[in-house]
């Protein structure tokens, strides 16, 4: 019987945050505490859906070695960053760039928000009428309940 | 023969869903009572058929009989009963049956238990649930039919995977399908409604329970999906943004919107239409996620096997539901008479509020779940929306609606004083503020946004009961008067405000726990100690710790602070010998409201040759509020659910309204 993929793939999480064994960590704190931040925001991208500083897949191992290294020669966040995208596409970044093509995605939230507010605004700066007197419609109505 | 027996009762249910369907829209057509009854009638039979397919398969589990496709597949003889029985709804086509054994059950109780309904309005309702039945359980029967025989059964079952092998995780589909399923019906009473043309206080007054039961069974769900996840996945994280908990979170977070915005078509018929949108909107991201959990265009790492073919077919009722239900909206909803009107501050304004920022929170999830899909159909490339944009775009939106969240309760409706309301608050919000400059000089490295955080979470708790003091008018008479009004306040207030109070503690442990969780690897030989924050940790022994069906060792490992003895974690690693698999079982202790977590790791050899453990922990601050903010907003939801005003069904309600005071 074969195992679901699904599910086969759901064990991988398992033997798990490898990113914290001690054999492979950095000397340097700061530098160490570095490089786990970048782990967190780095694609395992053979992987379902974790990042480099959750997988123990062999290739999160080799991005780990190879983020570490960088990180000990001195190289930015930024330069890292953009070493393993022109590597592996933009798909290895967990937090999406702000990009043309991801603008969408960035600002539709914010923009809801914003459009919802100025309808509230420009709601409220209309007088409110109609609150407290009835229109000849609803005075029949009324008459209506109160006769029927 | 049970087996065969299930699957004529499955055959049975979808035919008596399709009759369901039809002599309910003839009952409604024609105006007959009798044609009524019987669609009513065939929707409690439909349930009884699913009722039974399902204990078909239960027994098929139960009794380990692997000439049953999917008991081969998923379990063994072996296994625990519990979860031979979790077996039931632990795969694709199972856990559709758990979702076709809840459409057909909800369906029956309004069918039967819609009292107070008028008749046309329940006929249509009825019919909806029937539809939707039909379509799901047309799906269960040609393209997911858990009871197909082998035709060469094997002697053994493949088992299922270790990791779901975990209490917590075989009761968590239950509450949540239930919660998903539990929308369906507000769908149906919205598809009514429209095609009644009626949309009135009585109409929200009839979805709220639906909606509330839903949204309080949801929360439980994902609640224990999430727990599971922090201690049986062993990297003590509690929510990853991944598709498959994006896909339960987004009818959760619809339901939260459509709870607000009944409250005012209920209280002032205002927003009925919004209402209607959003009681549609719930469901159709129920199927949804459905559909995404089983089709496989995700990558997640929960997801159920793929199939693209049945993902078609999810796709297509998903497109069918929806399609219709909100073609419907866009025919209907422009003839619905306006609502009460209101001024810019009252509480509606306040509802609205929340709505806006709730719906831009969903649109938020949808885009990060879906737009890597959407981009790649488009151009071709891929791009990963992970964690670091849920951060940015979610949370900012949550933090702003539950700053206001405090105040809206304050306001009266129609027009409202917020200069009264803020002077009501300033107690809580001084407590808040003070928090958060304690939590910010007391904890290193200093977080300013965890701070925030904290101090947001703090309001909450503050406001909440603010707002409680205020209507008791505590302080201002007798205590004896006092008391006697907060015995007086109806239940529906004291679940607003604890779930409101579940939030707060949900925030200032979530915001705690992120930003402070203390974390420690090691290799320790037996006696060997590591330290983690203010702990020490010493590896005592280990030792062998099998089970029914798997092969462990275990650590013992004692927990200090100053000397003293806190606990004993006792994690362990498990062997799977038919997966072939290796869990780890992580321990948690000590009691209290922050966890020390111990995982074991794999065993290696120290540099005299004497065998070390890898052993890795995390001192999790204030983690427990995290799972147990969310169960105090479920009871909320209970508690809320038992006031007699929202009892479906009591006929002397109706004429009630009038004499309630306003809140």
């Amino acid at each position: 019987m074969r195992l679901a993929p699904g599910l086969a793939a759901l064990a991988a999480v398992f033997c798990l945050a490898a990113a914290a064994d001690p054999r492979d960590r950095l000397s340097d704190p700061g530098q160490e505490a570095r490089a786990r931040a970048l782990f967190q925001q780095i694609r395992c991208v053979v992987c379902q859906n974790e990042s480099i500083d959750d997988s123990e897949a062999e290739l999160a191992r080799d991005l780990r070695q190879t983020v570490r290294a960088q990180v000990a020669a001195g190289r930015s966040d930024a330069e890292i960053r953009r070493f393993l995208v022109q590597r592996y596409g933009e798909f290895i970044l967990l937090r999406p760039r702000f990009s043309p093509a991801n603008a969408a995605a960035w600002l539709t939230p914010f923009a809801i928000v914003i459009g919802g507010v100025a309808v509230l605004v420009l709601r409220a700066r209309k007088p409110a009428t109609g609150g407290d007197t009835l229109t000849p419609e609803e005075e029949a109505r009324i008459a209506r309940l109160r006769d029927g | 023969m049970t087996a065969e027996l299930g699957s004529f009762a499955l055959v049975l249910a979808l035919v008596l869903s399709l009759a369901q369907a039809g002599l309910s829209i003839a009952g409604r057509v024609r105006g007959s009572a009798a044609l009524a009854g019987a669609g009513e009638g065939a929707a409690a039979g439909a349930f009884l058929g699913v009722a039974f397919a399902f204990f078909a398969l239960m027994i098929a589990f139960v009794t380990s009989d692997f000439s049953v496709a999917n008991v081969a597949e998923n379990s063994h003889t072996a296994k625990p009963l519990l979860y031979k029985i979790a077996g039931v709804w632990g795969s694709h086509d199972g856990s559709m049956l758990l979702w076709c054994l809840a459409l057909t059950g909800f369906g029956a109780v309004i069918a039967l238990g819609g009292e107070g309904l008028p008749a046309r309005l329940k006929a249509s309702a009825v019919a909806t649930q029937g539809v939707l039945g039909a379509l799901f359980l047309a799906y269960a029967v040609f393209a997911s039919n858990p009871l197909i025989r082998l035709a060469n059964p094997p002697v053994e079952g493949a088992s299922m995977n270790p990791v779901l092998q975990d209490p917590f995780l075989a009761i968590h589909p239950p509450f949540l399908y239930a919660g998903y399923v539990g929308m369906s019906v507000v769908y149906s009473l919205a598809v009514a409604a429209l095609i009644e043309g009626r949309i009135d206080a009585a109409w929200a007054r009839w979805v709220r329970p639906w909606a509330l039961a839903s949204w309080s069974l949801l929360t439980i769900g994902i609640t224990l999906g999430s727990f599971w996840a922090y201690y049986e996945l062993g990297w003590g994280g509690w929510w990853a943004w991944d598709p498959v908990e994006n896909a339960s979170f987004m009818p959760w977070l619809a339901a939260t919107a459509l709870l607000h915005s009944a409250v005012v078509t209920e209280k002032r018929g205002a927003l009925a239409a919004w209402t209607v949108f959003l009681a549609l909107t719930a469901f159709t991201f129920s199927m949804l996620g459905a559909f995404l959990v089983r089709s496989g265009v995700l990558m997640s790492v929960h997801a159920f096997a793929v199939s693209p073919k049945r993902g078609m077919l999810l796709l297509s009722i998903l497109g069918v539901a929806a399609g219709g239900g909100f073609g419907l909206f866009a025919w209907r909803a422009p003839s619905l008479p306006p609502g009460g009107l209101f001024a810019p501050i009252s509480r509606e304004t306040a509802l609205v509020i929340n709505n806006l920022f709730v719906s831009a929170a969903v649109t938020t999830v949808l885009l990060g779940t879906l737009y890597p899909l959407i981009r790649q159909a488009l151009t071709g490339d891929m791009a990963s929306f992970g964690p670091p944009y849920f951060n940015l775009t979610f949370t900012p939106l949550m933090a702003m609606v539950l700053l206001i969240l405090p105040i809206g309760p304050l306001l009266a409706w129609k027009r409202a004083d917020l200069l009264g309301a803020l002077q009501r608050l300033w107690a809580a919000a001084l407590i808040a503020l003070a928090a958060a400059l304690l939590v910010l000089a007391l904890n290193h490295p200093a977080k300013a946004f965890a701070a925030i955080g904290v101090g947001l979470g703090v309001w909450l708790v503050t406001g909440s009961l603010a707002e409680v003091a205020d209507r008791a008018r505590l302080g201002r008479v007798r205590i004896g008067e006092a008391l006697r009004r907060l015995g007086r306040l109806p239940r529906g207030a004291w679940g607003m405000t604890l779930a409101h109070v579940g939030v707060g503690v949900f925030v200032i442990g979530a915001s705690f726990e992120t930003a402070w969780r203390v974390e420690a690897a090691r290799t320790l030989g037996i006696g060997d100690q590591m330290s983690l924050g203010a702990y020490q940790l010493t590896l005592k022994r280990v030792g062998p710790a099998d089970g029914p069906n798997f092969e462990a060792e275990r650590a013992l490992i004692s927990v200090t602070k100053d000397g003293r003895e806190v606990c004993q974690a006792t994690p362990a690693r498990r062997f799977y010998p038919v997966q072939r698999q290796t869990t780890s079982k992580v321990s948690i202790c000590p009691p209290g409201l922050s966890d020390i977590y111990v995982v074991l790791g794999d065993r290696r050899d120290g540099p005299a040759g004497q065998p070390v453990w890898l052993v890795r922990a995390y001192w999790n601050r204030l983690s427990r509020l995290i799972f147990g903010g969310p169960l105090i907003m479920a009871l909320g939801g209970a508690i809320s659910l038992s006031d007699r005003r929202l009892r479906i069904g009591l006929p002397q309600r109706a004429a009630r309204p009038v004499l309630e005071p306003a809140e």
